[in-house]
């Protein structure tokens, strides 16, 4: 994986805003005024939940040996690359909800609509023209991040050492 | 710097005083409006689309627009996004309508303590406009002088806020049509206050919940201000500073001068800033100005007290809204006096940056921090005040720092001071004051129609953009515009304020010609939104153009709108019966059955309704296929110089 979209839940207010930037973005005209018209209304890949004293907006974790994928009779779900998100294919896609059933997050839903799953793309469109996913771009308080692997261990290992040479001991979590 | 940086602040404003202005705050890394926009984005969809409710505290709740069924969605109390959508919109019409009736209860009231004599510093200049006002209120005018007149028709106005039943007087102005529009849907305004009172009861929890009536509790709201609070603030301001005749002034940054000391009164109400200047006038303080070392007085305006002195005193502009940073920014103003209305809280901490001292007036308006002055304003010592006001200017003026000044050079004449009344003796000469002249050519089909191009400025569209193209498409296309406010201030500033007029349509110069108007006319602040109102009810009593506001080839814009006072002035102008183009839409987008009704449907109650466009073009030629469905309806005849201008246009 090159990239995967890092959640702050300390930063997370629940606004939202990443569910109707998602939509917007999943949308035939990518504009809010005219998106909200849109029939079949576009959809959200990302959903704010409420945990016990905190939110956090879920969203594909793009699964290095994904379930969804394994499952998928069709091969509807699959991986452009190693490095790409897990996408469908909606013209194979049979909506048979293995995939739901499958995903160990629930990020997985049926659009009844289209008759056919949706789930994050991790925005891989504006990623290739250099922007960042929807749902991080609309975040007010930064706390959804586009980080790679590579920098999530490296500063995950800091603060470990920061903590280590504090006495502290522990990681803090 | 380098062609980027141009390139920026050519996208925050078409206006190159502002651009250099906006280049220099960059550099001096002061933020202005226009960065913290930026800093905003993305900004929150579900107040865009008005599905956010805060109204109580099992809240805040919020509609998904896109869970698929956004009318099966309920917030807390149960109200779906329609209920949501309503109420937030209605608060906001009475949030407008608050702000420009209580600018009329004010006026109202320095016109009673003038009468009275508690207010000797105000004259009653305009007595005509008193005796007439008298006879429209029913007062018997004979034998009386003029400042007992003045004290009953200031009682009778001021009445007018707190009546409690019937309808309010300036009603009556409305085409008898369009009044009984109104009567079938329960929207006549009993008093001013009171159905500003009703929106906030009926949109408390749990009270009025069709969203229809909520609606319409609002349109109620804002008719009174519309055809009251603002009406009132403009007449009155007529009888107490005399009715605005055309005159010319300049505007822009360049009024600022640098050798003289620079007052900027900035805001809304007249009642300041006609004391202002009187006192910039006096002799006793200019010479305190040069024993400063300075060459005089030189006050100018911002915003819409800058359109009340500029009408009646052909006081310089140094402005319009998105510029009250950017005068600041030049280094050369002295003071900045306010008093209330789309004062930017930012100018506080942005004058701890320069030496201007930032003079607040009004017991409504207060600033936090040390370089703000409180020198609050009272009308019965209003020249004393206002003349302390400008000599702490003066006596700031050695404060300047001269390396900081930068002044851009650009100025820009303008004819100002149109009236609903004027207009007549325009048309029709001293002698045979009449509209007829207008209506004719618009029945001959010089003139297609009229718009009314109004509102603010907003950093979500390019700085006077969407005024100036919106106002040239409209005058190439033969329409006449009238226009109020930040409109008229960003139009002067584009030169379309002046009498040439190689810009107008073939039509529309002939007229303007043999008149000689410009084809843009300034009717004033955005209170005298209401003498837009009343020009057009005189253009359908004239006759030939039908029984209703809505059946005159008209339309209205406000394509850079950001108050809730555009709000109400939007919804009052468009339940009046005009067809009115949004440059970003009202907040309803989250309401199917709201934004069908107020983009469509309300045509049906009320003969107008709003659409939305941003690009001000696309936007004129939404108003002009309006104009041109009416003037069918009508069965005017054919545009006489069509072809020209399809051939022009090419």
């Amino acid at each position: 994986m090159k990239s995967m979209i890092v959640v702050r839940v300390d930063k997370c207010l629940g606004c939202k805003s990443c569910e109707m930037a998602c939509a917007v973005e999943h949308s035939v005209s990518k504009d809010l005024y005219r998106a909200i018209h849109e029939s079949p209304a576009p959809r959200t890949r990302v959903s704010v939940e409420q945990g016990p004293g905190f939110v956090v907006p879920l969203q594909c974790r793009q699964c290095e040996d994904a379930p969804c994928v394994e499952i998928c009779p069709t091969a509807a779900l699959y991986r452009a690359d190693k490095d790409s998100p897990v996408v469908i294919d909606h013209e194979r896609c049979i909506g048979c909800k293995w995939c739901i059933v499958a995903c160990p997050f629930g990020v997985i839903s049926l659009d009844s609509e289209n008759r056919t799953v949706i789930k994050c793309d991790q925005c891989f469109e504006r990623v290739e023209r250099g922007e960042l996913p929807a749902c991080v771009s609309a975040c007010p308080t930064g706390a959804l991040e586009l980080r790679t692997l590579d920098e999530v261990v490296a500063e995950k290992r800091q603060a470990s050492l920061v903590q280590i040479e504090r006495g502290l001991g522990k990681e803090e979590d | 710097m380098g062609k980027n940086d141009d390139a920026k602040e050519k996208s925050r404003s078409i206006d190159p005083a502002s651009q250099a202005m906006l280049k220099k705050a960059s550099d001096a890394n002061i933020t202005t409006a226009w960065d913290r926009w930026d800093g905003m984005q993305p900004q929150c969809g579900f107040g865009s689309l008005g599905i956010c409710c805060r109204i109580c505290n099992m809240g805040p709740c919020r509609i998904d627009p896109f869970s698929g069924s956004p009318e099966e969605q309920c917030g807390v109390c149960g109200a779906n996004a329609d209920t949501i959508v309503a109420r937030n919109l209605v608060r906001m019409m009475a949030g407008g309508a608050a702000a420009h009736s209580d600018h009329g209860r004010d006026v109202a009231h320095t016109l009673l303590m003038a009468a009275e004599g508690e207010a000797a510093d105000y004259e009653i200049v305009g007595e005509q406009r008193l005796r007439d006002l008298a006879e429209e209120y029913g007062i018997s005018t004979e034998g009386k002088e003029k400042k007992a007149l003045a004290k009953e028709v200031a009682e009778v106005a001021f009445s007018e806020f707190g009546q409690q039943h019937g309808a309010l007087r300036f009603i009556a102005r409305a085409p008898k049509a369009l009044q009984e529009k109104w009567e079938r849907q329960g929207v006549i305004p009993r008093g001013i206050d009171r159905e500003i009172v009703q929106v906030m009861h009926c949109t408390h929890i749990g009270v009025e919940n069709e969203w229809k009536n909520v609606l319409k509790h609002g349109i109620r709201a804002v008719l009174g201000d519309g055809w009251g609070g603002s009406m009132i603030a403009t007449d009155l301001s007529d009888v107490l500073f005399g009715s605005p005749t055309p005159i010319r002034a300049t505007i822009n940054l360049g009024v600022l001068d640098r050798d003289k000391v620079n007052v900027i009164v900035h805001g809304h109400e007249p009642t300041l800033s006609e004391m202002i200047v009187a006192a910039a006038r006096d002799p006793e303080l200019v010479k305190l100005a040069q024993e400063k070392g300075a060459k005089g007085i030189n006050l100018a305006g911002m915003c819409c007290t800058a359109n009340e002195i500029l009408m009646r005193h052909g006081i310089p502009v140094a402005g319009n809204f998105l510029q009250q940073e950017l005068a600041i920014t030049t280094g050369a103003v002295e003071a900045m006096i306010i008093d209330v209305q789309c004062i930017m809280p930012a100018l506080g901490d942005l004058c701890e940056l320069f030496h201007t001292k930032l003079v607040t007036t009004s017991p409504k308006c207060h600033f936090p921090g040390a370089s703000v002055e409180h020198i609050e304003f009272h009308e019965d010592a209003a020249l004393d005040t206002a003349k302390r006001i400008v000599r702490l200017a003066i006596e700031n003026y050695p404060n300047r720092k001269p390396d900081a000044v930068d002044i851009p050079e650009i100025t820009e004449d303008l004819i100002a001071g149109f009236t609903a009344e004027n207009v007549y003796n325009f048309l029709g000469g001293r002698y045979r004051a009449t509209y007829r002249p207008l209506n004719n050519a618009i029945i001959e089909g010089r003139i297609r129609g009229l718009a009314g191009v109004v509102g603010c400025n907003n950093p979500n569209v390019t700085h006077d953009y969407g005024h100036v193209e919106m106002a040239k498409e409209l005058i190439k296309n033969d329409v006449l515009v009238v226009e109020t406010g930040c409109s008229a201030q960003a139009c002067a500033k584009a030169g379309l304020l002046r009498p040439e007029t190689e810009l107008a349509g073939p039509g529309l110069r002939e007229v303007c010609q043999a008149v000689g108007i410009p084809p843009v006319l300034h009717l004033g602040s955005c209170v005298d939104c209401s003498r837009i109102l009343v020009a057009l009810c005189n253009v359908q009593a004239e006759g030939g153009l039908g029984d209703c506001l809505s059946d005159l080839p008209a339309a209205g814009a406000a394509p850079e709108w950001m108050s809730e006072k555009a709000v109400s002035i939007g919804f009052y102008v468009a339940c009046s019966g005009v067809f009115t183009t949004l440059g970003t839409p009202w907040p309803v987008l989250g309401s199917k059955a709201v934004s069908d009704y107020v983009y469509g449907g309300m045509a049906e109650d009320y003969g107008g309704y709003f659409a939305y466009e941003k690009d001000p073009i696309k936007a004129a030629h939404l108003m002009i296929d309006h104009i041109n469905k009416k003037r069918q309806a009508l069965k005017l005849r054919p545009m006489m110089y069509e072809q020209q201008v399809a051939a022009a246009g090419d």
